[in-house]
């Protein structure tokens, strides 16, 4: 374990929750004994503009912030901010990304902006690892748009190696009590989703699970497990 | 016990240990967190929001003097509100220990600017400290009492944004318990007549002599020695950068800033081939190592603007051939549309926008949320200086121009009530034909809603009386005065036409309160007909985050418009100024 380093970098817009997402993960790698820095930047980005929290977990951290390359998971709430980040990427990185789609008001008042036509194909064309999730829909489908973040978390938890029940635990110790309940129903979700994947063979129409869980499209390389676990 | 906290809730943890009795400031990003933490988690501290920086300072002086450990905090422009009070608080020193927080910005992530407040230390002489992480933040804060009381002195601890607003372990203790002091009477240290202050800055000097022996034994300036030829000297977050670029080298690292330790400095340089001075922002410590005749190169490789970074320090190394290789990100950068923030759906300072920005005059702004009427598409704003500026700026430009051009000033109700007073009255004495647009939302919203003396409530939460603003206003000796309601727009568009038109400085009092604090706001959404929307893009212009293209588009092939109703408040402005009168409440959709 005391080799393991990760560096990771959750992009949305103000109000996605980036923060909270960011924090639960630092705490379950405190409990599980590790170093762990975040750091985001407050302020004007809550005003719907982009928010940014780098992570990095590892025996000892100096750094607060990650170097533009050598990202490990990008965690994307919405596509295009992941794409706007993808060059922060490694090579070998993973990005999870939602499909979750806000075009701000600059874009449809202007001729100026446009908003990326494919943003999950480009990401695929950049990075090798891209495990795109239609958790707005998840979050949807258990009744409230913000969940999108407990969603992804739940399946980069399939990424690290942190036991279950530290993320229930930590989820349970910072969401407020009477969210606990549909939050640790969107991590499950989340976190089933990886499952599927490493369970299906090659292909990609036939990754869209029988039960309604979203639909997953297999990335270019050999496999989506970018680092050593 | 271990927990993850933030420099800023660190910040808060310390004073807490070290005693603390009373924590004052006025909100400003990044230092907020702190007092919030305070009146949170540390309720056996007494905690308040001032209404300025100057005034949480003075009040900081009162309790030192009275005999308590007293703790200020603010964002690094909120010291040169309180700049007065700090240069001579220098002279007198403390009782109870006093510590001021100065959170700065570097990049100006959300400033006016990047001013360097060591600078500002060194300039009041007295000792800051400068943490680089969030135990740090901690420690030296508790350290920076014992350094207080036992110099008589005030001190700064100076976070940064990175520092403020990382989350990294801390071990936390049980509090301390200091002696209790009580105030005695000492006017020969407490009245700044100049026969006092003539004798009292003989003490500072002295003081200093004693501070530089103290910083050239204090744990927090300290050698990492790894046998290398190469010596990094460097503080704050900038330290971080360093050792994970270059852990290599061996390190200087300064904790306790001012007056630095240059003789441990000396023999460290001495004893390397090359050392290089690692800091952000102003070459404060390579000036002052260079001054004393050591050799040391720092500015030139990594540069005096915005924040340093991993990659920077790298990039800087690499230019002083001390290291041979940088990460070079291997996936391109995509070019996207760019992200601003924005004002909320149904933010109430969207209306007094769309209004000044349909009469097309000179409006000088103001610090809060409403700074961002300046951006696309709103346009509506012409300066932004300081906290208060935006009335002093519209008295002199309607001095020079005339009233005929009208100049209006808009300004929140913090800000008024932080340094916007006075500028109303300099308005009213020397009668300038300003129209001043207070926005009032009731909140200090941009830094997250806190309270201030318009609320109705204090920091731990105290119910109280709200100060009038139109009694405040009438007292300062404005006869013309209105209040309107932002929501409607043909109504606040004629009321600053008319307050523009009438002679003598104006007040227009907006009535609508903040949509997300303290309470979200949330009526029925409205929706747009896509029938009749005839897609001329009038609803986008407002700049609403809750209206956006559709797929459908007109004959010109310019898009309609749709609104997300999990976002829109209902605020109505939309539907206000749509010519094909296509904005529908949803009910009355679901009838039509």
């Amino acid at each position: 374990m005391s080799e393991q380093f990760y560096n990771i970098l959750i992009v949305g817009v103000g109000g996605q929750g980036v923060l909270l997402a960011s924090e639960i993960i630092s705490e379950v790698a405190m409990h599980a004994g590790l170093d762990v820095k975040k750091s985001e930047i407050h302020g004007m980005s809550q005003r719907g503009g982009v928010v940014t929290s780098h992570v990095r977990i590892g025996k000892k951290v100096y750094s607060p912030t990650i170097q533009q390359g050598e990202v490990d998971f990008l965690m994307g709430f919405e596509k295009a901010e992941a794409l706007r980040f993808v060059g922060w990427m490694k090579k070998t990185g993973t990005v999870v990304v939602s499909h979750t789609t806000l075009v701000p008001a600059i874009v449809t008042s202007s001729k100026e902006f446009h908003y990326p036509e494919d943003a999950i194909a480009d990401l695929k064309n950049k990075a090798h690892n891209v495990i795109d999730v239609e958790a707005d829909k998840i979050a949807g489908e258990l009744g409230n748009p913000r969940l999108v973040n407990t969603i992804l978390i739940g399946v980069l938890a399939n990424l690290l190696p942190f036991e279950e029940k530290l993320w229930v635990d930590v989820i349970k110790s910072l969401v407020k009590e009477k969210f606990v309940a549909v939050n640790l129903e969107a991590f499950a979700r989340g976190r089933g989703i990886h499952l599927a994947l490493n369970k299906q063979p090659e292909g990609r129409s036939m990754l869209r699970p029988r039960d309604n869980t979203p639909r997953l499209v297999r990335p270019h390389s050999s496999g989506v497990r970018a680092t050593p676990l | 016990m271990k927990q993850l906290l933030s420099g800023n809730e660190a910040v808060a943890r310390g004073a807490y240990e070290a005693g603390v009795k009373m924590a004052v400031g006025y909100p400003g990003t990044p230092s907020t967190e702190i007092l919030e933490t305070m009146a949170e988690r540390h309720r056996s501290v007494y905690s308040q929001w001032s209404p300025n920086e100057k005034v949480a300072f003075e009040v900081g002086i009162g309790a030192s003097i009275g005999g308590a450990r007293a703790l200020v905090t603010m964002k690094h422009v909120g010291l040169n509100v309180a700049a007065d009070p700090l240069m001579t608080f220098a002279y007198t020193g403390v009782n109870g220990g006093f510590v001021v927080v100065s959170a700065d910005d570097p990049e100006m992530h959300s400033s006016q600017n990047e001013q360097d407040n060591r600078i500002f230390a060194r300039f009041a002489n007295i000792p800051f400290l400068e943490p680089s992480d969030s135990q740090e933040s901690k420690d030296m804060l508790v350290a920076a009492y014992e350094i207080s009381e036992r110099y008589d002195t005030p001190v700064m601890l100076r976070m940064t944004t990175r520092i403020s607003h990382t989350m990294g372990i801390v071990e936390v203790i049980e509090p301390l318990h200091p002696q209790e002091r009580k105030f005695v009477k000492n006017p020969e240290k407490y009245v700044m007549i100049p026969s006092n202050a003539k004798v009292r800055h003989v003490v500072v000097a002295q003081r200093l002599i004693d501070l530089a022996k103290y910083s050239e034994q204090t744990p927090f300036n300290y050698i990492e020695s790894n046998g290398s030829k190469v010596g990094i000297i460097t503080g704050g977050v900038a330290y971080q950068y360093a050792k994970e670029v270059a852990p290599q080298f061996d390190y200087y690292k300064i904790g306790f800033g001012y007056p630095l330790p240059l003789e441990g400095i000396r023999q460290f340089v001495a004893a390397h081939d090359i050392t290089l001075v690692v800091e952000e922002l102003e070459p404060v410590y390579e000036d002052q190592i260079k001054a004393a005749g050591i050799k040391v190169e720092g500015k030139k490789y990594f540069g005096a603007l915005g924040e340093l970074s991993p990659s920077r320090v790298a990039k800087g190394l690499k230019e002083a051939g001390l290291i041979d290789k940088v990460v070079v990100p291997e996936i391109t950068q995509e070019d996207l549309f760019p992200r601003p923030p924005v004002l909320c759906p149904g933010c109430p300072h969207r209306g007094a926008f769309m209004a000044l920005k349909k009469l097309g005059v000179a409006v000088t702004g103001d610090i809060g949320c409403y700074t961002l009427g300046v951006l696309k598409p709103l346009n509506a704003l012409d300066t932004c200086i300081c906290m208060g500026a935006s009335i002093g700026n519209a008295i002199g430009m309607e001095k020079v121009q005339g009233s005929a051009t009208g100049t209006v000033a808009v300004i929140g109700d913090s800000t008024f009530f932080h340094s916007g007073i006075t500028g109303l009255l300099d308005a009213v004495y020397n009668q300038s034909n300003v129209t001043v647009i207070i926005l009032d939302n009731r909140a200090t919203a941009m830094t997250g809603g806190q309270e201030h003396p318009g609320t109705g409530k204090t920091l731990m939460g105290q119910p109280v009386g709200r100060t009038d603003i139109h009694e405040l206003v009438k007292a300062l000796g404005v006869k013309n005065f209105e209040e309107v309601d932002a929501y409607d727009f043909e109504a606040t568009l004629a009321c600053v036409k008319r307050q523009m038109a009438a002679p003598g400085p104006s007040v227009i009092l907006t009535s609508r309160p903040c949509v997300l604090m303290p309470k979200r706001i949330m009526d029925e959404p409205y929706q747009i007909d896509l029938e009749l929307c005839n897609g001329c893009s009038a609803c986008f212009r407002i700049s609403c985050p809750a209206i956006a293209a559709s797929t459908e588009t007109n004959e010109r092939g310019h898009a309609k418009a749709i609104i997300d109703e999990t976002l829109c408040t209902g605020c109505t402005l939309c539907a206000q100024i749509c010519p094909t009168e296509a904005i529908l409440l949803k009910s009355q959709f679901a009838k039509a």
